[in-house]
């Protein structure tokens, strides 16, 4: 392509032929060698009794520079190659690796498993449409649906998407010091796992019988307002709303940060001409800001909803899925590994990706609207 | 950032309407309420066993003349000794080996997909290649497949080779349910990078591995570490992954699960849940903290932009 057909750009001028073909060969062999290596320290490291600090550093050491290397490694080897032959090797090279993981990891899985979702428990016997009946009539699943989809879409999604918006747009008109605690303290939640906030959250739900000191801070509150203490999490229905209370704890501050940079885009000269006209703030909001940052709020609330749908680590930590709060997801790890049965699980597994499927073929539209300049 | 101008925070300032104080009475109000939770959490991990489990973290505040501190509870969490000698009741705790487990799923699980990813967007982006747009879509289309279609058959070829339960295969895994977003998010930054920097290294007859190491690596590494920070928030909190491909051996378990299987068997011990979380929390809370202008930037990058 650049430097091949022409040898007075070429760097090694002393030995024109047969310096691609040394370094090539050399490569290609450093190549087979590094594979030889890393796998041989795999199985070492797999295997090895030794202190864990010791094997978790070789581990990161093993990952981190194994991948560096052989990029290096192929990267120089198929810049070896005649210019006709590198044209089809380089993109192999550069787009190969991350195009091959996405199909064994996420593309061909969700093949397999729609097969698999046909087959029994073991994935033996063809079994035809049993798990989609399983999937679609069973109690655990019907409550699933409703939890998913009540609760879970509708009240978590939505409060945090209106929380976030309405901490976005308030936070924007106070002092910028005050602005930026409050975001802070509002986004923290984000870097906390749900299992970890499943812990601060089981602290405040906490239930003692009537008379003992109450150490759940609602139940305090309440016994302190004269109410009888509650056991939040075991009273099916209402036990919903308290797990998805977590949820928009967590979720608010994603959307109150992308819903605060999109108004900060809105250009001030905009709000200024509706307040001249006499506007006040709150039609100002629903007439100017809103239609502009109309893509925020279409983006976040799509990304919420998917995780919403696909929502396991807070129930599966809080209930179980016990007490009416099962879900879609809770109920496909249930089957997976507490009851082994593949197909079910497979079946629910399909279903959850057929929940979802409405938002992925709007994404892939709005993806191949924006690479049309390709 | 215009809002900001000097000349609008003047008028912004200049007096307290009842409206504005409501604005601070609305966001001082929901402020409390999201940090109580934590702030209880916090407070509950330094008191003493049994004032945990009478009393709740508040009475530290109301009454105060009662209030005690210790740091017992981090030490049952960690597996140190109590006045010289470990509790056997919490002898399986140690969550010392977690944390070291997570750091081994969680650094890899970031690094490899960063490095795969940033390749990959230089391919779609510099590279001229048939089948390219196509390509693009295939990848970043699957964005939004739910990793649960995935895990019955990864897991079933990890049985058959070997990987299940290594850091291997998780950290595959991880790769594989990152990449797509990776890949977006590493393309709009570096298709935006102008040819022309380039230009010049191309004509000197440089590589597409010189330029992309060279030259496209430094350039990007905002957006590497927006990347970055997302992508270890995201496998350090991650239990999922964790339970499915780590499940089998105690002494491979991540923090999270480690958690999750003390809030079955330790449900109880409150000051050991406490302390437990919170040692869950440190790191991913300093990342947070310390890279928070990458970490928003990573998150409004795609949504922001129409």
């Amino acid at each position: 392509m650049r430097n091949g057909t022409e040898p007075s750009l070429r760097r090694s001028r002393r030995l024109p032929m047969s310096s691609p073909l040394m370094k090539g060969s050399l490569l290609a062999l450093a190549t087979v060698f590094s594979v030889w290596v890393l796998g041989r320290t795999f199985l070492f490291l797999r295997d090895a009794a030794l202190p864990q600090w010791f094997l978790a550093l070789a581990a990161i050491v093993w990952g981190v520079g194994g991948s560096m290397l052989l990029f290096t490694l192929l990267a120089n080897f198929v810049e070896q190659f005649p210019p006709r032959w590198r044209r089809g090797l380089v993109p192999l090279v550069f787009v190969g690796p991350a195009a091959a993981i996405v199909v064994i990891y996420l593309a061909l899985p969700a093949l397999r498993t729609l097969i698999q979702s046909f087959y029994d428990a073991k994935g033996e016997n063809f079994v035809g449409l049993a798990n989609y009946v399983y999937a679609f009539t069973s109690q655990e699943m019907l409550v699933s649906f409703r939890n998913n989809f009540l609760f879970w879409l509708l009240f978590g999604t939505g409060f945090s998407v209106i929380l976030g918006l309405i901490v976005a747009v308030l936070a924007d008109r106070t002092h910028p010091v005050f602005e930026r605690i409050v975001k802070a303290v509002i986004f923290m939640p984000m870097a906390i796992s749900m299992v970890g906030a499943s812990v601060i959250w089981k602290f405040v739900y906490e239930y003692r019988p009537a008379g003992v000191n109450q150490i759940g801070l609602l139940n305090a509150v309440l016994t302190a307002l004269g109410g009888e203490p509650r056991a939040w999490l075991l009273t099916p229905f209402w036990n919903n709303l308290f797990l998805v209370a977590i949820f928009i704890w967590l979720q608010t501050g994603f959307a109150m940060v992308v819903f605060s940079a999109a108004i900060k885009a809105v250009p001030e000269e905009l709000l200024e001409a509706g307040r001249i006209d006499g506007a006040n703030e709150v039609q100002v909001f629903l007439h100017i800001t809103l239609p502009n940052i109309r893509g925020s709020v279409l983006t976040v609330t799509t990304t919420i909803i998917l995780v919403a749908l696909k929502i396991f680590d807070i129930v599966q930590s809080m209930t179980g899925g016990n007490y009416g709060t099962q879900v879609i997801a809770n109920v496909q790890y249930t089957q997976m590994f507490r009851l082994f049965n593949y197909g079910r699980a497979a079946a629910v597994a399909m279903v959850l990706l057929a929940v979802v499927l409405p938002i992925m073929i709007y994404n892939l539209r709005d993806f191949s609207k924006r690479t049309e300049a390709f | 950032m215009s809002r900001n101008s000097p000349a609008s925070v003047q008028r912004r300032k200049s007096h307290l309407t009842p409206g504005r104080i409501l604005v601070y009475a609305i966001l001082i109000f929901l402020v409390v309420i999201w940090i109580t939770p934590t702030l209880g959490l916090l407070v509950s991990s330094f008191r003493p066993a049994e004032d945990v489990r009478s009393t709740g973290w508040w009475t530290v505040f109301t009454q105060q003349s009662e209030a005690r501190f210790t740091l017992d509870n981090y030490r049952y969490a960690l597996g140190l000794p109590v006045q010289g000698q470990v509790n056997p009741r919490y002898k399986t705790v140690g969550l010392q080996n977690a944390i070291l487990n997570s750091l081994a799923v969680a650094i890899p699980s970031t690094v490899i997909p960063i490095l795969i990813a940033a390749i990959a967007a230089y391919g779609f982006a510099w590279i001229r290649f048939p089948g390219r747009r196509w390509l693009f879509i295939l990848i970043v289309g699957l964005m939004s497949v739910p990793l649960q279609v995935s895990l019955i058959p990864i897991l079933r070829d990890y049985i058959k080779i070997g990987l299940n339960g290594t850091y291997l295969g998780v950290w595959l895994a991880h790769t594989g349910f990152g990449l797509p977003l990776a890949v977006y998010l590493l393309y709009n930054y570096i298709s935006t990078i102008p040819r022309d920097i380039f230009e010049s290294a191309f004509i000197d007859g440089a590589s597409h591995f010189t330029i992309f190491t060279r030259l496209i690596l430094p350039l990007s590494t905002p957006a590497l570490a927006s990347f970055a920070t997302f992508q270890f928030l995201w496998t350090w909190n991650d239990l999922l992954v964790a339970l499915v491909f780590l499940s089998a051996d105690s002494s491979t378990q991540v923090l999270t699960q480690r958690l999750l299987g003390l809030m079955g068997s330790f449900g109880q011990d409150w000051h050991l849940l406490t302390a437990g979380a919170f040692i869950s929390m440190i790191l991913p809370l300093t990342v947070f903290f310390l890279l928070q202008r990458y970490f928003v930037r990573g998150l409004t990058a795609g949504s922001v932009k129409e």
